[in-house]
Parts: C-alpha cells; structure tokens; sequence
C-alpha cells in the first residue's frame, strides 16, 4: 500500500522585504489523495505553492495546520515510507554513483552484502550499471537524475515524491526520462507524486492533476489516458493527449473549466 | 574520396593542434625565479653590503651555515615547536570551526571570540603568555598554535554555513541523524574550505615561529637572524629568512597534495586535476 493524503494542509510564510513584513499563504487548506500506485502531478505556476505542498509531504517543512498522512497515519518529519527526488538530484559530489544510492540505503539500516546487492539492482532498474563508480560530475544532467531515483527508489518508499525532477533537462533527455519513469513505474507500481511546470509532462505521466493557484487546489482532472503508455509519441498524437492538455491549459490561465 | 581523407587529415590535424599543451606550470615559476634571480643579483651589487645583499653572496652564507652545521640545529630548534604548534592547531581548530558552523547556539556563544582571535595582535600578548609559559619550548609551541589556530577555525566555520542547504535537506530526506549529517555531509563538503584555511595558516605559523623566537628565548632560525642582524652579515641574515619562506611554499605544495588526495572530486569539478 502507499496512499498519500492531504487533509486542509496550510503553511504560512513570513516574509520581510525591505523593512515590511509579508504573510505568504504558501498553501491554503489543500486536500487530495494520491491512490496506491497512482502517479498524480501537481502542477501550477511557479510561486502556487507545488514544491512546498510536496516538502511539507516530505516532512522537510512543517504545515501550518491540517495533516498529511500515509496509509492513513499522520506523517511527523521525515520518513523511509517517503522517497524523495530533488529538482537538481543534488547527488553528494564526494561519492559514485553507487555510493549515493548505497547511502540512502545506510540512513534506513540496511548493512553488509545487502547494501552494495541493492543498491547496484537499482541503478540497474534506472540503466546504469556501467556508469555506477563514476563521481555526479562525470554524469549528464540525465544521469544525476537517473541516479536519483535510484536512490529514492532503493529504500523502497511507500510513495516517490518528485519535485520537477526533469525541469532542468534539455528536451529530448526529458522525454527519454518521461518514458523511463513510466516504465519504472509499471514495473514497481509506487505511489507517484509528481511536481511540475511542464503541462505536456503531466498529462504524459499522470493518472490525475491538480491544478494549483495561490496555494489553492483549483481543480484536479482525471487524465484519460490507458496504462501502460509504452509509446509516448504514439500518446502524444491521441486526441484525449491534446483534449486534456487544452483543458488544463485552461485551468491554468482563467481558472474556467471547459467540459 | 580524396576529398573526404584530406578533410578527415585537416580535421586530425585540428585535433593535434588544439590538444598542444601550453607552458607547463614549473617552467613558467623557473623562468620568473629566474629572472628574480638576475635582476637582484645586478642591482644588489651595487649596494652597499651592509643594507643589502643579492643571491650570490647568500649562497655563499647559506654554504658556510651548512658546512658549520649551523644550520641544521637551527632548523631542527625551529621546526620542533613549529611542527607540533601547527598540528596542535589543525586537530583544535577544524573540530571547533565545524562545532561553531553547524550549531546556532554555538556560533552565537563561540563566534565573536574566533573572530576577534582572528586579529588579536599576539606579538603585544607574548610577554604574558611568557608569564604564564615560561621562555621555552611551550610558550613558542602556544604562540604558533594561537597565530595558526584562527584562520584554520574561521575558514572551516564559513565553509559550514555555505554548505548548500539542499545537500543537508538530502540527509534529511532519508532520516540521517544530525551527527550523521555533520560528519558525512557537512565534513566533506567544508573539506575545500578547511585546507584553504590549513593553507592560509601556514604563512601565519611561520611568522608566529619568527615572532617566538625573537621574543623569548632567542633560538632556531630567529636567532640566526638576530646575531647576522647585529654583526651587520646581512648575506647571512637573508639565509633563514628566504629558508622560511621556501618552508612555506614547500608546505603550501604538500597541502595541496594532500588537499588533492582528500577531496579529489574538488579538483576534477574544477578541471585542475589535468594539470
């Protein structure tokens, strides 16, 4: 099981500029459930609140009242049921590849001959076996992110919560990636909550979205698109891609909703 | 067919070209040196040996401190409290600076003190610190240690706090303690900072082994400078002073061998590992 859920999540941010005091409402009594096995996108403006409303899951920031909880238990702090995959992989530039991966598998406990077993299987399920002993800087954008996810994969989290884990990838890498994490998706079936800018990445990828504005859900779509997506050029031309896309569109730029 | 082979011959050519390694490093330093060298050695003449000296005479001085043995007990004198000062310095000053870096209450307790330290003028302090030391080998041994203590503890504590804070987040995510976050995460990201800081400590513990000498018991090297000084052998007196600084560039050398071998990640994201 691995099911993710907001239940009236606010944060509120103090801000001073310039000698005044700002209150940011970040987030404003945000509720959704991302079901078992479920890959939901978040998505929204920058500045709508996304990224905090995926920390505050996290437990990397506090809420300012209401709850997540997973599986239905209330999350304090962080936890090994959620894996995280930052923006810029932020892999530790002093360790390989393998080792980044091996030392989220050590924060959960995991020793001796497991460890290095693990972590390899992971790197292998994201394609980088040959490249595990090189350091982050000897990998492409694409690597670092692969690496990434195997290491937020590895300690076998209930839910991956993923905050625009492509944005900063050339075009043609994000796609690749796209189609990697979907097939790593059919062949874990983990939870996915993922933050995004990109509108063609979350229809793509998702089952639902959540369009967020000011800190608001604003509306969440069902994304009628059949799993398994193998061929996403093939996706890309289906009418229903085109449909959805539009009608998020929409959302996002008058907050109407077009049926 | 012509055509494509000339081209694929320019184009390895072009490749041979642009892989031409400019100067090496050392024969850039050796010509500077060298030209130091001449240009002192002309113009040093000329003056009177008393208010200056010029390369030829000091190798000559620096022959006969070595033949006299001189020259070794002065190192060995020298070396002894300096050696022990400095690393005494090392082992203080990184667990403190890290200490002071990665906790708010202590940066708020401990900073000022370090910062102050930092430009405390401790040639007026070694008449107390003789007070409470004595003339010996402790008190120039105290002296090296605070001179070198500062700049080591100072750059560790600013290479804490610019540690990105998405990379302690990454510990964070995956449930690390504190201490593990400090050690695994923090530690080796300051490591650049922390051998900057061992790096500026050198210049520094060598003027504090300098000072030490000149101000309580007059031994090592400093003594070597004091007596020349006063029988107005300035060849001689130049002898341990550029010994010294020699002793400093060649620490300087080891650090960065040794920074390169601690945190070779630092120098291939540089792109300084190819030289």
């Amino acid at each position: 099981m691995g099911e993710v859920s907001f239940h009236d999540v606010s944060k509120r941010f103090t801000l001073r500029v310039d000698g005044e005091v700002h209150h940011v409402q970040a987030l404003d009594r945000v509720s959704f459930t991302v079901k078992d096995g479920e890959i939901v996108a978040l998505i929204g403006p920058s500045g709508c609140g996304k990224t905090t409303a995926l920390r505050v899951a996290m437990g990397l920031d506090p809420s300012s009242g209401g709850r997540v909880t997973v599986d239905g238990r209330e999350i304090n702090g962080c936890g090994h049921d959620r894996g995280m995959v930052f923006q810029h992989a932020e892999l530790l530039p002093w360790l390989s590849a393998l080792q980044n991966v091996m030392f989220g598998l050590e924060m959960k406990g995991i020793r001796g001959a497991q460890l290095r077993e693990t972590a390899e299987r992971y790197l292998h399920l994201v394609g980088l076996k040959d490249s595990q002993s090189r350091r982050p800087h000897q990998l492409s954008g694409g690597m670092k992110q692969r690496v990434g996810i195997a290491r937020a994969l590895a300690i076998d989290p209930k839910v991956l919560l993923m905050d625009e884990p492509f944005g900063a990838l050339d075009a043609q890498t994000r796609e690749t990636m796209q189609g990697e994490l979907l097939d790593i998706h059919s062949r874990t079936g983990k939870t996915i909550l993922f933050v995004t800018h990109d509108l063609d990445e979350a229809v793509i990828i998702a089952d639902r979205i959540v369009v967020m504005k000011d800190g608001r859900v604003q509306e969440i779509m069902n994304v009628p698109l059949a799993r398994p997506r193998p061929d996403l050029g093939l996706v890309r031309g289906m009418p229903e891609f085109a449909e959805t896309r539009y009608k998020v569109w929409r959302a996002l730029h008058d907050g109407t909703t077009v049926h | 067919m012509v055509d494509i082979v000339d081209r694929q011959e320019k184009a390895a050519a072009k490749e041979e070209s642009a892989e031409r390694k400019p100067l090496p490093r050392w024969m850039i330093t050796v010509a500077s040196v060298t030209f130091l060298l001449i240009v002192w050695e002309i113009f040093g003449r000329r003056i009177n040996p008393v208010f200056g000296s010029y390369p030829s005479a000091i190798a000559e001085a620096f022959w006969e401190l070595l033949v006299t043995g001189q020259l070794w007990s002065a190192l060995y004198d020298s070396l002894r409290p300096f050696v022990i000062g400095y690393a005494l310095a090392i082992v203080v000053g990184v667990p403190l600076g890290l200490f002071i870096g990665g906790f708010r209450a202590a940066e708020a307790a401990l900073g000022l003190y370090i910062t102050a330290g930092y430009a405390m003028p401790l040639v007026a302090l070694v008449p107390l610190l003789i007070l409470w030391l004595g003339l010996g080998f402790a008190v120039k041994v105290a002296v090296i240690f605070l001179m070198s203590l500062f700049p080591i503890c100072i750059n560790t504590w600013l290479g804490v706090t610019a540690v990105p804070k998405t990379l302690i987040e990454v510990g964070k995510s995956f449930v690390a303690p504190d201490t593990v976050i400090l050690r695994r995460i923090i530690l080796p990201a300051t490591l650049p900072y922390i051998m900057a800081g061992i790096r500026l400590a050198v210049g520094r513990a060598v003027v504090g082994m300098v000072i030490a000498e000149f101000f309580t018991t007059i031994s090592g090297l400093g003594a070597v400078i004091i007596n020349s000084a006063n029988n107005f052998d300035t060849a001689t007196m130049f002898v341990p002073i550029i010994i010294l600084m020699l002793l400093a560039i060649g620490l300087n050398w080891l650090i960065g061998f040794v920074e390169r071998w601690v945190a070779p990640w630092q120098a291939e994201i540089s792109g300084r590992d190819r030289e």
